[in-house]
């Protein structure tokens, strides 16, 4: 199986296979997530080091949990841009190294920076988001929620609407989900979907009823106009006119569509308030999903000769 | 002091490959070509049947003296050149200081004499500091022995200053060397834009970039009736707009390099930094449309675009890392491999591409051909050899390569430059 590796960087380098193994793992810590006692001993004595070089709520606290249930020691070194222009990634990474650090999760603004920290250091990486690539930790997340609402992915429609370009999640579930058989289309202002994404594998609409039309599954993106350059859009206001997931839109949709959101969601923008306070909207089973993938991805690791064994 | 060199294959017209000639060199200079010359009290090296080619003269090459010489310096550059059978290179006006004025130009033609191995002739900067504002010294520059005037690979915002540019350089019948690069459209890319960058979430830099560059220079070398030479032309589109310009009798000249008929976006699946270069790689149908250029005739020349950088610099995210090619040392063999051996060109043509068609874009007078009364800069190859390219015994500071460990046929066995065999 090709998750036999030391690092993490995306849903890119994985089989359907792993996929699914990830997923099922993740369900197993789903059963210890649910215990009066939370703690299971599959990482004790290893250490976990969360190098982030960018901002985070919920991804970091997710990881900390995850890595904290599992027994680990966790070091959180948040660093901002201005460490980054101080000392080299590969320079940080021989540091947390010798220091003797088991798991780095990394976050960084960049593309393929996992990659390179990799190279440098024994440890195991993970990617926690890389610039505009990836973001593995959310995307099984996002497909553990949908396999447990919808069974499956073979023959399921996805919907994903929003701003592709800046959205590293929404790639890494176009990698995953057309490699466990769903068919995926994606829908947003033309401006903000990836160049050549058709060749992903994807259908691609302009007007969103098209995209939602009979689909199972709409995942929406965070419309974060402050970080776009401004010829991308003209307005917030203007995207929801097209873009917004609001019951209008959910009417072309299968009945027993679900929607989500990676989170956090500005209401009224990506999803209307009405639909997000329906029972349609389940973005608390993701976020009661992400601890539980996060373990997944650790534990496997960690079995598949990650860290200083 | 004379010098005979025996036993040489010559390639271009009007010497039969099928023969053997002797070279004699009197003075730095070819006197004679014959077969069988004798002549008294002359050295006699037997070249033993390899070819012997005009000495190799790169259009397009960073130097980085003065301003950086931690990443390349006229000594190791002009070695590195002589490893790749350059006898003479060029050296961009985006050093430090900037050659925007004759003193620059003197200096660099002054070290180039007493430190180099190979002739070095400096372009001129449009602009002052490469800036693209305001005209720079030309014609003091023109006198100080500039070969051409050159944007530095920097983006030139400013159609109105080219096209002054063109029309002042007329006065000196300087070439116009420009990089088409619209920023507003590169943007942030770091590749080019497509799905490979997608797969990688690298940001691209599109073909219209360059393309929108090229058709307003084309435009402009129209009006002004200049000779304009674009440099490193990397897509389709913009081979077919050479094609269409030089239908039309402009008097404009294209060179492309190595990488951008040997390599493809590809090359940077992994985020392989050593493949990150300015215009960059591009995809397949590209390749074929170089090749298709190179063969009839559009694209005049090959240059290098040599442009080192540091290993800490190409070390670092793909994003960070900086743009830059080590390729005097790989560029004979490349082109050989892909072009010569595959049957895309003659070795003639190539010739023409490596030195001739160089020699005149630039004006340089008994350059770039094997002719009595020719300058004695010549490259003795040998076509049979396959080796691996090794970026580590590069004679560059920059020993990197995106060729690297690929098996390629024909390399410099020595070159002589001015009569002086080196290395």
């Amino acid at each position: 199986m090709s998750l036999y590796r030391k690092d993490f960087f995306g849903l890119r380098d994985l089989t359907a296979e792993d996929i699914s193994y990830i997923l099922s793992t993740a369900e197993t810590m789903k059963y210890i997530l649910n215990q009066k006692n939370k703690k299971a001993p599959h990482l004790q004595g290893k250490s976990v080091i969360i190098l982030f070089y960018e901002q985070s709520a919920r991804a970091k606290l997710s990881y900390e949990l995850a890595a904290q249930h599992l027994s680990a020691n966790v070091v959180d070194m948040t660093n901002s841009a201005h460490t980054m222009e101080r000392e080299s990634l590969q320079d940080m990474g021989q540091l947390v190294d010798q220091m003797g650090a088991d798991f780095i999760i990394l976050r960084h603004p960049m593309a393929g920076a996992p990659r390179l920290l990799a190279e440098c250091v024994e440890a195991s990486v993970i990617n926690a988001g890389d610039g505009y690539n990836e973001n593995p930790g959310q995307s099984l997340l996002d497909l553990l929620t949908i396999k447990e609402r919808k069974g499956g992915f073979e023959g399921l429609k996805v919907a994903i609407v929003g701003d592709l370009i800046h959205s590293r999640v929404s790639k890494s579930n176009i990698w995953g989900l057309t490699k466990l058989g769903a068919e995926v289309c994606v829908s947003g202002p033309p401006t903000l979907l990836l160049p050549e994404i058709e060749k992903f594998g994807v259908e691609v609409h302009y007007d969103a009823r098209e995209a939602v039309n009979n689909a199972d599954v709409i995942l929406t993106t965070r419309m974060r106009l402050e970080t776009h350059d401004k010829t991308f859009l003209p307005s917030l206001d203007e995207y929801k006119r097209f873009f917004r997931i609001d019951h209008n839109l959910l009417k072309y949709a299968k009945k027993d569509a679900i929607v989500m959101h990676p989170g956090p969601i500005q209401r009224g923008i990506e999803i209307s308030d009405g639909v997000i306070d329906s029972p349609q909207c389940i973005i608390n089973d993701q976020i009661a999903n992400s601890v539980a993938v996060r373990m997944a991805m650790f534990y496997i690791l960690s079995q598949m000769g990650g860290g200083l064994v | 002091m004379k010098t005979i060199l025996k036993n040489c294959k010559l390639v271009t017209a009007p010497y039969s490959p099928e023969k053997l000639y002797d070279i004699l060199i009197e003075q730095g200079t070819i006197s004679r070509i014959g077969e069988r010359i004798r002549e008294e009290e002359a050295k006699v090296i037997d070249v033993g049947g390899h070819m012997v080619l005009p000495g190799f003269i790169d259009m397009h090459c960073n130097i980085c003296e003065p301003g950086y010489e931690n990443i390349e310096d006229i000594e190791t550059v002009s070695r590195s050149a002589i490893r790749g059978g350059f006898t003479t290179i060029t050296c961009e006006p985006n050093t430090k200081p900037v050659i925007d004025n004759k003193t620059v130009v003197e200096y660099i033609i002054s070290k180039s004499k007493a430190q180099a191995l190979v002739n070095i002739y400096p372009y001129g900067s449009m602009s002052m500091g490469c800036e693209g504002r305001s005209i720079a010294e030309i014609g003091e520059m023109y006198e100080a022995g500039i070969v051409g005037v050159s944007d530095g690979d920097e983006f030139l915002d400013s159609a109105a200053l080219l096209c002054n540019v063109m029309r002042y350089s007329k006065m000196f019948d300087l070439p116009i060397m420009t990089h088409c690069e619209d920023r507003s459209l590169s943007g942030k890319g770091v590749m080019n834009e497509g799905y490979t960058a997608t797969c990688l979430g690298l940001a691209g830099m599109p073909r219209e970039a360059e393309e929108i560059q090229v058709s307003r220079n084309l435009i402009l070398a129209e009006i002004t009736g200049a000779r304009l030479h674009i440099a490193h032309v990397s897509t389709a589109g913009a081979v077919s707009m050479i094609r269409d310009a030089k239908k039309k009798g402009l008097a404009v000249t294209c060179e492309t390099c190595p990488h951008y008929f040997s390599l493809t976006e590809e090359a940077v699946e992994d985020y392989n930094t050593f493949a990150k270069v300015n215009p960059p790689l591009r995809t397949a149908e590209d390749v074929t449309a170089i090749l298709a250029g190179i063969a009839d005739g559009t694209i005049d020349v090959i240059a290098t675009g040599h442009s080192p950088t540091s290993l800490t610099e190409k070390n670092r995210e793909f994003d960070q890392a900086a743009y830059g090619i080590s390729a005097l040392e790989t560029a004979f063999s490349i082109c050989y491999t892909r072009l010569v051996e595959t049957g895309v060109i003659s070795m003639a043509r190539l010739t023409e591409m490596l030195s001739s068609n160089p020699a005149k874009i630039l004006n340089l007078v008994h350059k770039g051909r094997i002719a009595e009364g020719y300058d004695a800069d010549l490259t003795v190859i040998d076509c049979s050899e396959y080796y691996h390219i090794e970026p580590k015994h590069f004679a560059s500071k920059a020993k990197f390569s995106p060729f690297a460990g690929q098996q390629v046929k024909g390399r410099t066995v020595y070159t002589m430059v001015g009569g002086k065999i080196l290395p």
